[in-house]
């Protein structure tokens, strides 16, 4: 055993922020079963995983024979697969606290293993879940009720460029006027968005009131509708609170079809840039056949929320073991 | 030579960037729940002491540099060379204007310094924190006077001008802060 596993046997959190994590976790629970939302929970070991290129799952080989022949299974990024399938299944509101996992995201804001709470609502959009996670902040963090603002909105307002119409080199120097020296090559318009997303506007996403950005550009869509339009925009939301990402949030997709040609886009990327071959969720697709319910979704960080509330920047001091220490 | 990847790099790693050695300052690691992984690191140019922002994929790698600190006295000046006898190995070390840079004006025989090294090279001279130094060179002061106001140019044996007390007379020695360049005290010999 190494000096520094010997020092490290003791919990990265401190008796009080453990408190604060439980209290939160209490309130959570409290706020949704007073909602009637059904808490379920989902399995975290599955046989398939996420296909977003930047999303990396941790594989784990799992005997699946009594000659103990090994598969490989995925440690799930988020409960969302599942739970979509569930929704299939029975069209009821449903929450879960679970946790998720994550290959190489290790920081201030990351851990490896983290807890994700995803909540679903049948027969609202991404507006009225904006709703009720307002309501869920304000309960949590004794917040001011939420800043709303488009995606657009927002980089015009701190960065005066139109994010769905600027040219790449506009957003080149656009970075570079900001100081975002890149040492290698980008020419991917959304990780320049993403970019300054996350070195300067980010940062000022501050104050008393959490921001909600809605209307993503239609390229960054994930798993959420596209409303058609000039420019068209997908109906998904973030949450940011003191300069943090909290939240993701869809309208969601039901078209089974559309589905799986995003996967097969994600696919294709993942090819393109090196990353593992993976499986397409047949269960998921073969769920959105069948028909999920017109719903919307939402995944949010609770160890970040529990950041927010025990005003730390680490996500270390709100963990009983950070992952230096596991 | 060995590399870092960028997920292991932490802060006072040297590494190699543009050529030139650096140590890191902070390593940041960004990422979007959707987006691609990046790592905002600060470095400081060990040859230039200029503190930089660079924003790499989190997948990349940087080159370690060998890089070392090493306790060395300041031998003797022979034209633009300044000589130096590491205090563990006795070995010499030659050090030219470029690197010897501010620390010149403060390096007075047999002062104890730090040398920092690449590939066994010196690029980086750093005095002593406080020298204490003789003026060679100074107005006459008025008499009565105590240390509060003004005070006056002083020019040091080792070649640097600071701004010294007026009582502080030219062949006295006095204590300075090589990181200020200021005044500290009158030493005695």
């Amino acid at each position: 055993m190494s000096r520094e596993q010997k020092n490290n046997w003791q919990p990265s959190a401190s008796l009080s922020n453990l408190k604060l994590r439980s209290q939160v976790i209490d309130a959570i629970r409290s706020f949704f079963k007073a909602r009637q939302v059904l808490e379920i929970d989902t399995p975290i070991l599955c046989s398939n995983t996420v296909t977003d290129p930047f999303i990396s799952s941790i594989p784990a080989h799992v005997a699946i024979n009594q000659n103990n022949k090994l598969k490989t299974y995925y440690l799930q990024t988020s409960p969302e697969y599942a739970m979509k399938r569930l929704l299939a299944a029975c069209p009821i509101p449903i929450f879960q606290i679970t946790k998720s996992f994550r290959q190489g995201e290790i920081g201030h804001n990351h851990n490896p293993e983290f807890t994700m709470l995803e909540w679903y609502r049948p027969h609202y959009d991404h507006h009225q879940l904006m709703d009720e996670m307002d309501e869920l902040l304000q309960s949590i963090l004794c917040c001011q009720k939420a800043i709303r603002k488009t995606y657009a909105d927002l980089f015009f307002d701190i960065l005066q460029i139109n994010p769905h119409q600027v040219e790449l080199n506009h957003l080149k120097d656009c970075a570079r006027k900001h100081h975002i020296h890149l040492a290698n090559e980008v020419t991917d318009k959304d990780t320049w968005l993403d970019l300054l997303m996350s070195h300067c506007i980010e940062p000022k996403l501050l104050g008393d009131r959490p921001f909600f950005i809605y209307d993503f550009p239609a390229s960054q869509a994930a798993l959420a509708r596209i409303k058609k339009g000039d420019p068209s925009v997908a109906m998904r939301f973030e949450v940011y609170a003191q300069g943090r990402e909290l939240a993701n949030g869809f309208y969601e997709l039901q078209d089974a079809h559309e589905q799986r040609l995003r996967f097969e886009t994600n696919l294709l990327k993942r090819n393109e840039l090196g990353l593992d071959e993976l499986p397409i969720d047949e269960y998921f697709l073969s769920a959105l056949n069948t028909g999920l319910p017109d719903c919307s979704g939402v995944a949010l960080g609770v160890d970040r929320l529990i950041m927010l509330v025990a005003e730390s920047d680490n996500i270390q001091d709100i963990l009983s073991f950070d992952f230096s220490r596991v | 030579m060995s590399m870092y990847g960028l997920n292991e790099i932490r802060s006072g790693m040297k590494l190699i960037i543009d050529n030139d050695p650096c140590v890191v300052v902070d390593n940041e690691f960004v990422k979007p729940g959707k987006g691609q992984a990046f790592n905002r690191l600060r470095y400081r140019n060990l040859k230039t002491g200029r503190v930089i922002e660079r924003t790499y994929k989190s997948g990349d790698s940087i080159l370690a540099a060998d890089v070392v600190e090493i306790d060395a006295q300041y031998l003797y000046r022979s034209d633009d060379e300044w000589h130096f006898m590491a205090n563990e190995t006795y070995e010499q070390y030659v050090v030219h204007e470029a690197e010897v840079q501010d620390a010149k004006q403060w390096l007075k025989e047999q002062c104890d310094c730090k040398l920092t090294l690449w590939n066994g090279t010196p690029i980086l001279v750093v005095p002593p924190t406080f020298v204490t130094l003789k003026i060679v060179e100074t107005d006459p002061g008025l008499k009565g006077d105590t240390s509060g106001g003004g005070g006056k140019p002083a020019k040091l044996e080792s070649g640097a001008v600071v701004r010294v007390p007026l009582f502080v007379q030219e062949g006295e020695s006095i204590k300075v802060d090589t990181r200020t360049g200021e005044y500290v005290s009158r030493a005695k010999e």
